[in-house]
């Protein structure tokens, strides 16, 4: 069995799909582009696929990672451009590559994410993510199935910083529908936050340090953050960046041909 | 007139909102049209969650027949959930589409599906989060025809206050039509206004406008006569009937959206119509002649549907999908040719016959074998007569027996409760026949492990049905024969833990009672329930019966007539019903001699087997019977794949 590593994107207003949307989506286009899959044995088999880490409903994402069986070889670069066709745009596949190394979900150290605060001027959003980082600690609450759970949400961030005019905007508002989200939304101040979250248990959401940088710094957006993931794989403490967690098996692969 | 998205605006809400990709869009196979390039433009509403509307087939059928037309353009719109509706009012965000999300108000026809009156307050609050005065009589030129269509259209008295017009029957050939009057008017420079428009769309005969008739009642409440108020307007309106269903193979692409929704498959409706002649079933009444598809264009739509959508199932549609008269080719033919992909099929309606589990048989050759649904509706032999379900108790056991036999170990029994003539005894006779349906599945298959869940429904009277004339039965006997039935059941030692029980109270069938056999004067009802926040009625938790209660005491005041009158009420063979003057095809003295047989328990034959028995239908409406066999068979298709 050949098996597909893929990296997908939720952009735009398809950033509201959740992640059961996104299966169901994504296993029919598997269907109409007639990818030959594998199937799991048993009474109902179900086409292999397994999903790693999803980014929250509302959050968009320009790295989120599954992976595919199949019962017949691909050409991953084909197999990527026949699917992300099938699936509507802002649901987009941008890489492809065949496994070859396994402990994949455990390269997924960190994530990448970028914070757009409308309305929120650029100097107040530095000092409130310097404020948060110079603390010890920043105890938030977040809603769990199990009810309220009060955790620390400081020790997982590696990075939080403002990001400059101009810097790049991804996620929101790109390759959208004719009417989705305007990107250029002028007038009104308008401050882009980076961070670098660790994976950890528990999972601390771009939601738990806007909630901290509320408690700790008083910031509080007028709207509510778009949110994008731009990155997830291997951490580089050192430089506080997230690299490609595909990179493995892509070496993998050349080293193969 | 540039119209404007509203997503921008929308999407700042959505965060705040339970499943937001509900109202995102974006749907594979939906069509948004360049608005400046269409001269007539409808917004097509399903006044329910999206979850239960998008998969709505009339709606799908509708939005891709007139989105293929040059010149014309279809959106969608559902139900907002009240989380997002108070949103929605505080920011100012009107009811929008979920194509292009452009208000509903800059449409020209907003058109309405209600398969169920349980819609009607959830009309009111589109149309006024539209920003659509709620009244007919207060629109203006800035406001768009509404439109009702649907199975409960069949009866729009109640609405006739908050709707400009109403279709009954099939809608493929009838919103082409309307498109065509309506862009004549726009071309024309909309002579006459509004009025004139309504005017031209009447004198069709086949498009109902409420204002164009005036309702003289008695001094017992009843009605004296409905008579156009205008010259040139008819007397009747008739309902529209499609005749080659392989000339309208729509939904050709079936729209696959990204959120849930209640039917996770694609649908192609095999025939349309039918004429067994249950006396209780308002859709097989209002939609003969029966119809078939060709097995030919059947095997073509579902072809294309499952390239078009990827679903893993499909359902094979009808009100009775195992009376066509090729099913066992289909359903081979369709199995053969979709073995290797795992494609499920189903059909939703059978029937109660041994043939039906060799069908059943066939559909679960490539997927899982759970539970078998067979619906006898009536208890007793002899209800069954009154309502004209022709099964028998032998029939059933020896289906059942077949149904184990063959490795099923779950039976589904679906009946009513309240029909008319209706005992005690007749209830209590569900339970004896779930029991001997348990004892004969010991028999067969030697286990003691065999389950038949009883699910009841509450009888509500049909307009264009023979026991229209019928009284509803309360909410509260239909409570205390239910209570006694699950007494019963529940009480014995043998079999009581191997039935499941699954039952409605008898409130919600008493409004529906209300609304399915009202007249105009129920619109104040539904008003009042609306702004006393009356939603989404036909979900259990929104739904108050208190709050229709004291709508109903409020909104009837000063009339003579209550809840009762409309519900409990009997009618006679000389009362003016509501509905006298939408013409269903249905003779009202055959309706009428129908009922009297079910008084006495006479039964009445299918017309696709028998000579005709003269419900009048075919020569009204000029149509006819159609159905096959054609002799063709599915051919394997050629792999294209792997």
């Amino acid at each position: 069995m050949q098996r597909i590593r893929l990296r997908y994107t939720k952009r735009g207003r398809l950033r509201f799909t959740s992640h059961r949307d996104f299966q169901r989506a994504f296993e029919r286009a598997l269907r109409r582009s007639a990818v030959p899959m594998a199937y799991s044995a048993g009474f109902t088999p179900h086409p292999k696929v397994s999903y790693a880490n999803a980014a929250p409903t509302g959050t968009a994402s320009e790295a989120e990672y599954l992976e595919i069986g199949l019962a017949a070889t691909r050409d991953p670069e084909a197999l990527r451009r026949q699917l992300d066709e099938s699936l509507p745009p802002g649901l987009d596949i941008t890489d492809a590559v065949e496994v070859r190394t396994s402990n994949f979900v455990e390269r997924l150290e960190a994530s990448e994410w970028l914070l757009r605060l409308a309305g929120v001027e650029p100097e107040q959003a530095a000092k409130a993510a310097a404020t948060f980082l110079a603390a010890e600690s920043v105890e938030v609450q977040r809603m769990t199935k199990n009810g309220l759970r009060t955790f620390d949400a400081r020790a997982a961030v590696a990075a939080l910083e403002l990001l400059p005019d101009g810097a790049p905007q991804v996620g929101i508002g790109d390759d959208t529908l004719t009417d989705g989200a305007d990107d250029v939304r002028t007038g009104a101040p308008c401050a882009i936050l980076r961070l670098v979250v660790r994976h950890a248990t528990p999972a601390v959401r771009p939601d738990d340090v806007l909630s901290g940088l509320r408690s700790t710094a008083d910031l509080a957006p007028p709207v509510p953050a778009e949110v994008t993931r731009l990155a997830q794989g291997p951490l580089d403490e050192q430089t506080g960046t997230v690299t490609d967690p595909l990179a493995l098996d892509r070496a993998a692969a050349e080293v193969g041909r | 007139m540039t119209v404007e998205s509203v997503f921008p605006r929308l999407e700042a809400l959505l965060p705040h909102v339970q499943k937001p990709i509900q109202y995102v869009g974006g749907e594979l196979n939906s069509t948004v049209k360049d608005w400046d390039a269409c001269d007539v433009r409808w917004a097509l509403m399903y006044p329910d969650a999206y979850e239960v509307g998008l998969p709505n087939q009339g709606t799908m059928i509708l939005y891709e027949v007139l989105n293929e037309r040059e010149g014309v353009l279809a959106e969608r719109s559902y139900s907002v959930w009240p989380d997002l509706e108070a949103l929605m009012r505080e920011h100012g965000v009107p009811q929008f589409t979920v194509d292009a999300h452009r208000p509903i108000k800059a449409f020209d026809v907003f058109g309405l599906s209600f398969s169920t009156e349980l819609g009607y307050t959830n009309m009111l609050t589109a149309l006024d989060l539209a920003g659509i005065p709620l009244n007919a009589a207060d629109r203006t030129m800035d406001d768009p025809v509404v439109l009702a269509g649907g199975h409960a259209a069949f009866n729009p008295e109640p609405i006739a206050d908050f709707i400009d017009a109403a279709v009954i029957g099939d809608g493929e050939q009838a919103v082409l039509d309307i498109t065509d009057i309506v862009r004549a008017w726009k071309a024309e420079g909309r002579p006459g206004g509004r009025d004139e428009l309504l005017l031209r769309l009447a004198k069709t005969g086949g498009v109902y406008i409420p204002r164009f008739y005036d309702v003289e009642y008695l001094p017992d409440g009843r009605i004296g006569r409905v008579v156009p108020n205008r010259p040139g307007v008819p007397w009747r309106v008739s309902k529209h009937t499609v005749m080659d269903l392989d000339e309208w193979p729509y939904p050709k692409q079936p729209l696959v959206p990204l959120a849930e929704t209640v039917h996770e498959r694609m649908s192609v409706e095999i025939f349309r119509g039918c004429t067994r002649g249950c006396r209780f079933c308002q859709a097989g009444m209002i939609t003969r002649p029966v119809r078939e598809r060709s097995i030919t264009g059947i095997g073509e739509m579902v072809e294309k549907g499952l390239k078009a959508t990827g679903f893993e199932e499909v359902g094979l549609l009808s009100l009775s999908s195992a009376d066509h008269s090729e099913i066992a080719d289909i359903t081979k033919g369709l199995a053969d040719r979709y073995a290797e992909d795992k494609v499920g099929l189903s059909l939703p309606s059978t029937r109660v016959d041994a043939f039906n589990i060799d069908l059943a048989n066939e559909l679960s050759r490539n997927g899982r074998r759970s539970g078998l649904t067979f619906a006898p509706e009536g208890g007793s032999e002899r209800i069954r007569k009154v309502i004209n379900k022709m099964v028998s108790e032998e029939d059933l056991i020896n289906t059942v027996a077949t149904a184990y036999g063959n490795g099923w170990r779950q039976v589904k029994l679906y009946f009513m409760c309240g029909l008319p003539t209706e005992t005690d005894d007749d209830v209590l006779q569900i339970g004896t026949m779930a029991k001997n349906v348990i004892a004969k599945g010991r028999e067969v298959t030697g286990t003691n492990d065999i389950r038949c869940t009883v699910s009841i429904g509450g009888f509500v009277p049909k307009p264009h049905t023979p026991f229209q004339w019928a009284p509803q039965l309360s909410a509260e006997a239909t409570d205390e024969r239910l209570t006694k039935l699950r007494d019963s059941i529940r009480g014995d030692r043998k079999f009581g833990k191997n039935i499941g029980f699954r039952y409605h109270d008898g409130k919600p069938g008493i409004v529906e009672g209300l609304l399915s056999r009202g007249d105009r004067r129920i619109g104040a009802v539904i008003r009042a329930v609306y702004e006393d926040g009356g939603r989404f009625d036909g979900w259990r938790e929104h739904f108050s019966y208190d709050r229709w209660m004291a709508s109903a005491e409020k909104g009837l005041a000063g009339t003579g007539v209550d809840v009762d009158w409309y519900t409990t009420r009997e009618r006679t063979y000389e009362e003016v019903l509501p509905w006298d003057h939408l013409d269903s095809g249905l003779d009202k003295d055959w309706l009428w001699e129908d009922w009297q047989d079910a008084l006495e328990e006479v039964e009445v034959e299918d017309c696709r087997w028998t000579p005709c028995f003269d419900c009048g239908v075919c020569p009204q409406m000029d149509t006819h019977i159609q159905v096959g066999p054609t002799g063709k068979k599915l051919l394997p298709l050629t792999v294209v794949n792997n």
